[in-house]
This record gives structure tokens, sequence and C-alpha cells, in this order.
């Protein structure tokens, strides 16, 4: 009977963020759990099992909450599951509201709305070791007695109290909702808030009846580390110290099984091309696929790197304190203190970056930071510049000593930060107009970090990372592959030099280069290139970068391998290619005149500081807003950005008589 | 007798008691939902590097705020 009854419980968790909900969800479920999206919106639907009393009941974890009055969407879809009108989700039969002992009264606030919903309520107390530490003392019964709830102690770390949970659960399950206080009474004629203060007088009654304070409690540890930690500063000092090393790591440490994962790729789309009979279906498997999976699997190093540290930095309780000392500075543009983070990780890669912005709980300022995320130079920028610099403006100086090659790689990126800043600035005033949301922000005590929850939020991020926008980035992949493989050239290679003329001409290419390319500029992509060369026109472009700038859709590093392929120098040559740099200073137009001048490179670069040139980043962002209008409107307006910028430019660079 | 002032322009360090939470806006309703309810004692504790947002202790947590937000928090010290 009872077992029965187990069986279809559904049992929702609720309480304030940082109050231990996460770490007793992770215990009461371990590995059997379930994110994805409510319907239609951003917030996040956690579901899992959880072994209660011999039989699997469902187990909701609520988003993090102050309250349930709905002004947030995390509260309004938090309210619709407790009331049942969320659809998809049946009516929890009990609530576990988690209460963190050493922050009562702010805690119960939630639990005093959630007696509002008559739904069975059992009060999950965290956190009580810390609290007992203090010398402080909790007397749990009388505070049940108070709730008129049942109220259990637990630690969800070492086990102590589950068991009791469970068991008060199951009672509670089948007793229904007792008589738990309510607060309709508070006159809300006398004041649009009586009810809060209702409220509040209940709580701080109870909690002076059912605790007892050490009278001379130390200076809090927290207060301690918050000394330096947010000291004017050597606070900032220190956060500059962290961002080095989460840069470091996601910049460098990340490139090393990058590299690896491209080498396992590359080998493994090789052996597919020696192993399975040459055709279409081999190329697509080869190039197509195998490729396309390598391009997404490649961002998981930096993925998940980025994600330990985040789940370090909030696990432990320093994110706040970043966004608190960050705040003044990011709120002049509109954007909140906790855009920080996302942002600089946004240099290493805007993928990270963007999915990083889910701490911030404001929707209209979290999608204005993940909208200007894709300014900061990422990595996959460098190799752009750094061929175009290699190409025209290596070994030059400004007085003698000042490299114009660091010139130039500093203003692309002050170039992409000031339009970040000008575009935040414009969007937090037209669409994604608000009154500023509350800064309010707890800066809970620092707690040492739960490897477990911070493990298994990483492993999440990436999971959600390759089942969401990878399925898109590996289509659009292929289609991108089709583009520049077909219609097949099947008449034999070019004019063929004679093998014999080889011998003289060292500068001939070897046969299947040539091929390679001329299969390129016959390929769709080819033709598409043709076709917007009048539009690129403007910016000193021919069809050649044309091709070079359809391809490079895929990444934006994929530029200087398909120009390597354009210009017979093969698709292996990297930016610092003594050929391909010298292929590119030679390439003629039809005219006779350079196609490539220092003012071409300049321009290309400049587009490609602000150009949506990434579809991986338009699949996180529409993983990350659930709409794909938000990554359309993304691509659409930086792409207006970046052609108005690299017109001015060349045009401006013309007028100015350069070439 | 007791000084009327609001909580951003109390001196860091300085307790004092709420007498108020003015507006009707959801920052108001918030401020009060975090346990900023008249009656309530405060301690600001410090501001951050750009003398903004600045840090309060009230009912034995820490709470970062911004300045306009706390300007609308009377406090009697």
């Amino acid at each position: 009977m009872a077992s029965t009854l187990a069986h279809s419980l559904t049992i929702a968790l609720a309480g304030n963020p940082n109050a231990g909900k996460t770490t007793l969800f992770n215990a009461l479920t371990g590995l059997r759990q379930k994110v994805a999206n409510y319907p239609g919106v951003t917030v996040e639907r956690k579901t899992g099992h959880w072994q209660l009393n011999g039989g699997l009941a469902d187990l909701i974890d609520l988003p993090g909450l102050y309250s349930l009055d709905a002004t947030s969407l995390d509260e309004q879809i938090a309210r619709n599951v407790i009331t049942g009108e969320q659809k998809g989700v049946r009516r929890p039969d009990v609530v576990i509201a988690v209460v963190d002992a050493t922050n009562l009264e702010r805690n119960l606030y939630l639990v005093t709305q959630l007696f509002d919903y008559k739904v069975p309520v059992v009060v999950a107390l965290t956190m009580i070791d810390a609290f007992e530490k203090q010398d402080h003392e909790i007397n749990v019964p009388k505070l049940a007695k108070l709730l008129k709830t049942p109220v259990v102690a637990i630690n969800a770390k070492s086990g102590r109290g589950i068991k009791e949970l469970a068991k008060e659960v199951h009672l509670a399950a089948m007793g229904g909702a007792g008589d738990a206080p309510t607060f309709d009474e508070a006159d809300e004629a006398s004041g649009p808030h009586a009810k809060i203060f209702a409220r509040y007088s209940f709580i701080s009654k109870a909690v002076q009846e059912s605790t007892r304070h050490n009278d001379t409690p130390k200076l809090r540890l927290s207060r301690k580390i918050d000394k330096v930690l947010t000291h004017k500063f050597f606070g900032l000092l220190i956060l500059v110290a962290v961002l080095l090393v989460v840069f470091q790591a996601i910049f460098s440490w990340a490139t090393v099984p990058m590299d690896l994962l491209e080498q396992g790729f590359g080998s493994l789309s090789a052996l597919a091309k020696e192993n399975l009979p040459p055709g279409v279906l081999t190329d697509l498997i080869s190039d197509g696929i195998i490729a396309g999976v390598g391009g997404v699997v490649v961002f998981l190093p930096q993925i998940l790197l980025l994600f330990l540290f985040i789940s370090l930095l909030e696990d432990t309780g320093y994110m706040a304190r970043a966004a608190f000392l960050m705040d003044k500075l990011m709120s002049n543009v509109g954007l909140h203190g906790k855009a920080f983070l996302p942002l600089v990780s946004s240099f290493a890669c805007a993928i990270p970056g963007i999915m990083a912005t889910r701490t911030i709980e404001n929707r209209r300022d979290r999608f204005a930071t993940i909208m200007v995320a894709p300014f900061m130079s990422c990595s996959a920028r460098l190799p752009v510049y750094t061929l175009m610099i290699a190409a025209f403006f290596a070994g030059q100086t400004i007085f003698g000593f000042v490299s114009v090659a660091a010139v130039l790689m500093l203003a692309m990126y002050a170039l992409g930060i000031l339009v970040a800043v000008i575009v935040a600035f414009i969007l937090k005033r037209t669409v994604l107009k608000s009154p500023p949301p509350p800064f309010l922000m707890e800066l809970p005590e620092y707690r040492l970090p739960n490897l477990r929850t911070v493990i298994q939020n990483m492993l999440t991020r990436a999971w959600l990372f390759l089942k969401r926008a990878g399925t898109i980035i590996l289509a659009i992949s292929i289609l991108l592959w089709a583009l520049m493989y077909f219609p097949r050239d099947l008449s034999p290679a070019q004019p063929a030099p004679a093998s014999v003329a080889q011998a003289d001409a060292v500068e001939t290419p070897p046969e299947d280069v040539i091929k390679e390319s001329e299969q390129l500029k016959h390929s769709f992509a080819g033709k598409l290139g043709h076709t917007i060369e009048p539009v690129i026109a403007p910016l000193g472009f021919d069809w050649k970068i044309g091709v070079a700038l359809i391809a490079s859709f895929a990444a934006r590093e994929v530029l200087v391998s398909t120009l390597s392929i354009i210009y017979n120098v093969g698709k292996d040559a990297d930016a610092e290619s003594t050929t391909l740099v010298s292929a590119i200073r030679d390439a003629k137009r039809d005219d006779g005149r350079a196609v490539w001048t220092p003012l071409t490179a300049l321009t290309l670069m400049v587009f490609f500081v602000l150009a949506m040139q990434c579809m991986s980043t338009l699949a996180v962002v529409r993983r990350e807003t659930n709409s794909w209008i938000w990554p359309i409107f993304m691509f659409s307006y930086m792409t207006v950005i970046a052609y108005t910028a690299a017109f001015l430019t060349y045009q401006g660079g013309r007028a100015l008589g350069f070439e | 007798m007791a000084k009327q002032t609001t909580l951003n322009s109390l001196p860091i360090g300085t307790s004092a008691r709420v007498t108020a939470v003015n507006g009707d806006s959801r920052i108001t309703r918030r401020i009060l939902e975090m346990g900023i309810i008249p009656g309530v004692s405060v301690q600001l504790i410090k501001s951050a590097p750009f003398n903004d947002p600045i840090e309060v202790s009230v009912r034995g947590y820490s709470l970062a705020m911004r300045r306009s937000e706390a300007a609308a928090i009377e406090v009697a010290v």
C-alpha cells in the first residue's frame, strides 16, 4: 500500500538560492536527473527520481526563489508548478521547503508563502552544522510546533536526517495539508504590503522562541574574508587575478585537448577516406559528418573548463562578490554586474561565455549580455588577424619601436569592446528596454565547494551543449560542406601541366591541390562568392574573399584554410605560412591590380571583429534564448554593423589616398 | 533623539533601525520581501570599489544593493 503511494508521488523542492537545494536534490536523486526547459521559456526544469519508501517518487527542483509573488519568470513558473497550473507537470503532493538554518528569518519567508497554497509542506533545515558551530542552538521540535509543519534537520553530504525526511514526506503526502498558519487576515487596506509585514512578524516571533543565539558572536568568517576579497583595491586586484586564471584556462590550457581532438578527428576522417570506397558517400562521411562532429566536440574542453570555474566560483560564493565589485562599471552601460564574467570569457570563445549568462536572473539583462558577447574578439579571430598582419604589417614600427602588429591587435580588441558598449547602451534603451531591475543580491556565506555539485553542473552544461547546439552545428556543417562539394566537377583537372613541366616550375602546386581549388571555384559556394561580389566590392573584396567569407561561417579560422585552397596553397597552410602570405600578396584582380593591399587587409580585420561569422554561436543563442528570433536578430544587426564599419574603413581609406 | 536619514547616506559601519521603505514598485516589494521592513535593524558594512553598490547586514545575512535602491529606505540612527 505504502509503496504504491510512494510510486506515484510528485514532490517539489523549493528554497532560496544558496540554501543548499541543489546539494539536497543531487543527494536524493543521484545521477538519475534530467534537465530541460519549461515549454516556451528559458527557465530550467530539473527533475529526477527519489527512492522513497520502496517506490520511486518524481522530484522537481524548482528554480531558486526568494518569493512566490510572481514578479519574475522564475517565480511565476514555480508558482504554476505548485498550483498544478504548469502544463506537463503534475501538481506536487508535497513541497519540501529547503531552509538555511544560518539565515532562518529570510528563508522562512518563502515557507510562509508556501502555506498559502494549501499544499503539504515539509521543512528541510540545512546548514545546521554550521549554525551549531557558531554556538547557536535551535529547538527543531519547537520550530515545527510553531510552524505547525514538520521540520527535519538534514545534512545532504553526511546523510543526516535524510531517512527522517523521507518518512515525514511520506506522512505528509498521506495526511494532506495541515493547519499551517495563514496570513489572509492581514489587512491589505492598511497598506499594500501589510501581508509581508504580517509574515515577518510571525517569523520573528517563531525564530525568537525556537532559537538561542550566542550573545557574543565572533566576527563571521565571511566578513573577515570579505575584508580582503571585496576590498576597494585588493578586491579588484584579486578579481583580475581570478579572471586571468580562468582566461588562461580556456585560452591556453584548453588548446591542448582541443588540438588532440582536432588531430583525432582529422585522422578519423583520413581513415574513413582510406578504407571506404571513393565516392560522394565517403566524402560526406569523412569531410561532412566526421569533420562536423569534430567541429562540435572541439568546443567541449573550453565549455567544461569554464563551467568548472563558474561552478566553483558560484558554489564558494565568490561569484556574487565579483558582481558586487563590477556592478558600477557594468551598470554604466546598462548591464548587470554579473555580466562581467560571461563577457570576459567571450574573449576566449563566445559559446561558453553565452552559456555562462545563465547566472543573470533578469531576462532582459541576460539577453543584452548575450547580444554583445560575440563582439569580444574570440580566439578563432586570431588566425585571421595573424594572417593579415603577417601579410601586410609584419616588421613595421611606429616611431621606430612600437610594432604596428601589436597596435593593430590591440585596436581590434578595443574596437570590439567599444561597439559592444555602444550596442548594449542602445539595446537597453530600445528592444530590451526595462526599468533598471533591482540589483538586490545576497552575498552568501563563503563555503567550501561541493565537488559533486560542481562536477554535475559542469557535465550537465556540456551535455546540454552537445544535445541542443550540437545538432544545429552539425546540420549547418554538412550544409556548408555540400555547398563547397557540389556540383561535382567531373572534367579532368584543369589544363594539367604536363608532369615533365613540373620539374622546372618549382612553384607549380601539386595536381591534387589545383584540383581541390578548381572544385571549390566551381562549387555552389564559389558561385555564391560570385553572386555576392557586387555587394562586397565596395569593401574591396573580390569573389574569392566572398567564398572564404561564406566558408568561414562554419568557424572564423576556416577563412585561412579556405584562402589556402582557393590560392592553390593546399588546405593545410596555417596563418603564418609563407606560401600563403606570398600567394595573398601576389593575388591579382582581372584588371591586373592587386586584390590585397594593406587597406583591404585592415578592412577584412574590421569586418571580422564585428561580423557574426560563427554558426556555433548562433546555435547556442538559439538554445539559450529558446527562440529563432534572437539569433536572426543577432546575425542581422551584427552583419549590418560589420558591413558599415568595413565600408567606412575601405572607402575612408581610399578617400585619404590609400590604395 | 533619533536622527532620521536614508540608508544610502549612513556612514560605513553604522547601525540603524528602518522606519519606512518608500515607493510602490517591484523594487520596493523585493526590498521588503528580503526582510528590510520597518522596525528591523540594519548595518551598512561597506561600499564597492566605485562607491556603489553597498553591502548591508540585515537579519543576520549580507545583502548588496545599489545606492539608488538604498535611498528609498528611511532609517533612524
